[in-house]
């Protein structure tokens, strides 16, 4: 399937929902899970989670349910979740990628990263203010996740910790991990003072699957009276 | 459509086999200096992340600094560190996918000078064996001479053990 069709399959307001619900989950999760966070019946959520299964944009595993094995266990689950594959569209045709990938190993060839972060770091508080002045008055929590959401990093709550599903640089990350996660954090540095947020603070936590940067609450400054 | 994978990235343990690194630099400043201050500092937590790592077989030390610090086997600035795995995966895991670990890579251009030449080389060893500094740095000229090779090698540029070894098991 061309990556055009395989986006086009997202263009359905019910199955864009599931797709958006399933690969926000660390794990696969099954048809009842996906039909009641969405709201809708297990058989049409069924029907389109199979559809992103056959497009590739999920994968499917099969698993029984926790502690029940041999004869009688019953069918295993069927779970979805995100697939690896990345697919991307452009109308004319656009090559960022190659440039990207260009610019990054000049970058690390001539050892300019402390530069790199810096520019990451002012182009990140450039979009964390104006976030800020979108949303004045808004909760610093809520307002980091919706810029990180609207930056595809995918955000989650893990614990006190928000931490974020989606790398948006992935293939470069995978290629020059310290370059490209030191310039992530640095973005997401940016943007967390850009938005005068100082509940946060941005630190590097790689995980299996995830962005590298986790943001977690900010060590309070000891108070002295 | 592409795909993109992780080259190596689920390269097991080879049977009989470790795989060694060598990774050296050119250092800025001395290491009582405040420059050098936040990597001196940061030394000890990185090493005791490496111990917990599962798959370090053995990592080089010396007992005048932390970590090989004191060392300086190619002139005042020249710092190296050398560290045995069971396998690429595992090396990897660490290098890149261990938070003090990234977090220090990221900071290295603060404490090092660039080096146009390669600066970390990989090698298979027998497993048992513990490469000594002479060993090492000859795989690192070795690779900065003649490129990847099944005998020095880079992350990017990974080799199997060579099958001849394997066969003469």
């Amino acid at each position: 399937m061309s990556d055009i069709s395989v986006v086009a399959i997202l263009d359905d307001p019910v199955r864009r929902r599931l797709y958006e619900y399933v690969v926000l989950q660390r794990r696969g999760v099954s048809r009842n899970e996906a039909a009641q966070a969405v709201g809708i019946q297990r058989t049409l959520a069924a029907f389109h989670l199979d559809r992103l299964a056959e497009s590739g944009l999920v994968s499917v595993s099969f698993r029984r349910p926790d502690g029940r094995t041999g004869p009688g266990a019953g069918r295993p689950a069927k779970l979805y979740q995100r697939a690896a594959t990345e697919h991307q569209v452009s109308v004319p045709p656009r090559d960022y990628r190659s440039a990207a990938e260009l610019l990054a190993e000049v970058v690390d060839v001539t050892g300019a990263e402390p530069q790199l972060q810096r520019s990451a770091r002012s182009r990140g508080a450039a979009t964390g203010r104006a976030a800020r002045r979108l949303a004045p008055a808004e909760a610093d929590g809520e307002l980091v996740v919706r810029a990180l959401t609207e930056q595809g990093y995918q955000p989650y709550r893990d614990g006190a910790d928000t931490r974020l599903r989606n790398c948006p640089f992935h293939v470069l990350a995978d290629r020059y991990p310290p370059l490209i996660c030191g310039m992530n954090l640095a973005l997401l540095e940016g943007l967390l003072a850009g938005a005068a947020v100082t509940a946060l603070e941005a630190g590097l936590d790689p995980r299996p699957g995830d962005c590298c940067v986790v943001l977690r609450e900010a060590a309070r400054p000891s108070k002295t009276n | 459509m592409l795909t993109y994978g992780l080259p190596g990235w689920s390269d097991g343990p080879v049977a009989g086999y470790h795989l060694a690194q060598l990774n050296v630099g050119l250092v800025r400043a001395p290491t009582d200096s405040p420059e050098l201050a936040d990597f001196m500092a940061g030394i000890d937590p990185v090493n005791a992340a490496a111990d917990a790592t599962p798959g370090l077989v053995w990592r080089l030390q010396d007992g005048d600094g932390p970590g090989a610090t004191a060392l300086r086997p190619r002139g005042p600035d020249f710092m190296v560190n050398m560290s045995v795995w069971e396998s690429l995966e595992a090396l990897r895991d660490f290098v890149y996918r261990n938070g003090p670990h990234l977090d220090f890579m990221r900071r290295r251009r603060k404490w090092f000078h660039r080096m146009p030449e390669e600066h970390l080389v990989l090698w298979w060893v027998p497993a048992g064996h513990i490469p000594d500094l002479d060993e090492a740095l000859s795989r690192l000229d070795r690779l900065r001479s003649d490129g990847p090779s099944p005998v020095a090698f880079t992350f990017q540029d990974p080799y199997d053990v060579p099958m001849a070894d394997l066969r003469s098991r």
